[in-house]
């Protein structure tokens, strides 16, 4: 009894602490941009305090706009991650796999790679007709490296003990393949997503201030633009959420499709 | 069934076997003209220090590991890359993480496209076979060592395999569980007679065990010495102290001891030295 007890206390305790270390820094930032702090280069002057982006993030959600907004990224993410999954992860597959496959694909993919997906923004608004397609296709670049490269350690970290026994036990390429490859690959590649779905967001949010006309990037820069500075703060806080939520529902559908993977047994 | 049901396949004939191994960097010779005949349905274990080359033969017979001289046949047929008539069971299990027992157990006959329905029978009444009646859905990682290794037993079984080759499979267990998985090994063999060459550094498992020792060599391995068994069957822990059973053990600590001035080796595996290399082009 003593035990669950204290284990009661030192949970609730934490929870405070964390709760508390929240608190203050939104109490930090209230003081900050109320007293208008000006401090070594850094001014507070034109930063909104909490309770105007509070309100401002009301009036949000009460207005029209906040659906089309959120439809257009939405929509952007969804097309440029899923081409990016089956670009990354086919590719990936095969790079791991085959040798004929590393010699052909890898190395213009080891070329574009070290391109940040952002540098992409001017020739990609020059290389498509439609400025969504051109947003689309930073995303796309941005998801698609770490989930080909997760990919492909994932496949190449496969125990060949595995491969053997497989094929001691009748299994051919095709079906080793299938049967063993892909599924020993999977905790790679469900972290590769899960890591493509956070950078997708980061690129998109760049794509759109430049060349956008709705989505929660574009929101974000015109609230600048028009000096609408708390709209600024609440448009950050909807990409870090976007961002945190997406990248979890990846890992909880992971979770969903391998029930005989514990990432936290491995560990220990 | 009963124990003496003639058993007409699983000849095992090894006919001057040479393997070197890590070609490229440091090629050495892992076994040295090994000659070996087994009888269909005999139970034979070899028994040796580590490292001499042991799972080596035990690879080249599974058809993971080319020769570098000589020839295997099993049942006249010559030796060409694995097959399930010659089912393999690890020292460490190899089973699917990603599949339950059953569906583990049931691979090789999803392998020979054989019906879901069907194969899941087949695979249900070999995990009973293995006693491990109601652990179907348990996910290996939901099993202990023991349980592991009966599931990847059941699971070459299900193919109904000419040879069963066996590498160290109780090595890693603790000393009562493997007692136990000696003599389930044993009564399973009595009902599905098939070949098993056995690997073990164990002098009393291969004792209890075998019809036959073979006794081979450090580096690079040699068959040095044959012990014909002649205990009872079926066997049962009190052979583990009998008279005959403690000479015998005393000759094989003896001939095992011969060279132990030697430095030790390394643990060689039945998939060679450059396993990830050889899987790629093999396939």
């Amino acid at each position: 009894m003593i035990d669950t007890t204290t284990i009661v206390a030192a949970r609730l305790l934490k929870l405070l602490v964390q709760s508390l270390a929240l608190l203050a820094c939104v109490l930090l930032w209230h003081l900050l941009s109320i007293n208008r702090v000006q401090l070594l280069g850094l001014t507070f002057v034109n930063v909104p305090p909490p309770v105007e982006v509070l309100a401002a993030a009301w009036e949000l959600l009460h207005s029209p706009k906040l659906l089309h907004h959120l439809g257009s990224s939405l929509y952007r993410v969804a097309i440029g991650f899923s081409v990016a999954a089956l670009f990354g992860i086919a590719l990936g597959l095969l790079i791991g796999r085959y040798r004929w496959a590393r010699n052909a694909l890898l190395p213009p993919l080891e070329v574009l790679r070290p391109i940040p997906a952002v540098a992409w923004i001017p020739l990609a608004i020059l290389m498509f007709t439609s400025s969504e397609a051109s947003m689309i296709y930073i995303t796309f670049i941005g998801a698609l490296f770490p989930i080909l490269l997760n990919t492909i350690h994932g496949v190449e970290g496969v125990d060949p003990r595995l491969i053997a026994a497989a094929r001691s036990l009748g299994g051919r390429r095709a079906a080793i393949f299938i049967e063993v490859i892909v599924p020993a690959a999977a905790p790679a590649i469900v972290t590769g997503l899960s890591i493509g779905m956070g950078t997708c967001w980061f690129c998109l949010v760049s794509a759109e201030m430049i060349s956008g006309q709705f989505g929660i990037g574009y929101y974000t820069w015109e609230s600048y633009s028009v000096q609408n500075y708390a709209n600024i703060v609440v448009g950050m806080l909807l990409i870090g959420g976007l961002g945190m939520g997406s990248s979890q529902l990846i890992r909880v559908a992971g979770q969903w499709f391998m029930p005989w993977y514990k990432p936290d047994e491995k560990a220990a | 069934m009963n124990e003496n049901a003639a058993v007409d396949s699983g000849r095992i004939d090894i006919e001057h076997l040479s393997i070197h191994l890590g070609a490229g960097r440091q090629p050495f010779e892992a076994l040295h003209d090994v000659s070996i005949s087994v009888e269909p349905g005999e139970f034979v274990c070899l028994l040796g220090p580590s490292g001499c080359g042991k799972s080596t033969l035990l690879g080249a017979l599974a058809g993971h590991l080319k020769p570098s001289h000589g020839e295997i046949r099993v049942d006249g047929k010559p030796v060409h890359g694995p097959h399930p008539e010659r089912g393999l069971v690890f020292q460490h299990h190899t089973l699917f993480p990603w599949k339950n027992a059953l569906d583990n157990v049931a691979f090789g006959l999803k392998m020979k496209g054989v019906a879901s329905k069907e194969r899941r029978e087949q695979a249900r009444e070999m995990l009973r076979l293995v006693a491990l009646e109601g652990f179907e859905d348990r996910y290996p990682s939901q099993l202990s060592g023991g349980m592991q290794q009966r599931v990847e037993i059941a699971r070459v079984l299900i193919n109904h395999p000419r040879v069963l080759l066996m590498d160290e499979p109780f090595g890693a267990l603790d000393a009562q569980t493997r007692l136990n998985m000696q003599e389930l090994l044993l009564e399973v063999w009595s009902r599905i007679r098939t070949t098993v060459l056995f690997i073990t550094h164990d002098i009393d498992e291969s004792l209890f065990l075998a019809d036959r020792i073979l006794i081979m060599s450090p580096r690079p391995g040699r068959i040095i010495e044959e012990i014909k068994l002649d205990f009872p069957r079926p066997r049962v822990e009190d052979i583990l102290t009998s008279q005959r059973f403690v000479e015998l053990k005393q000759h094989c600590l003896q001939l095992l001891r011969h060279d132990s001035h030697s430095v030790p080796l390394e643990r060689l595996n039945p998939l060679g030295d450059d396993v990830t290399i050889d899987l790629q082009l093999a396939d």
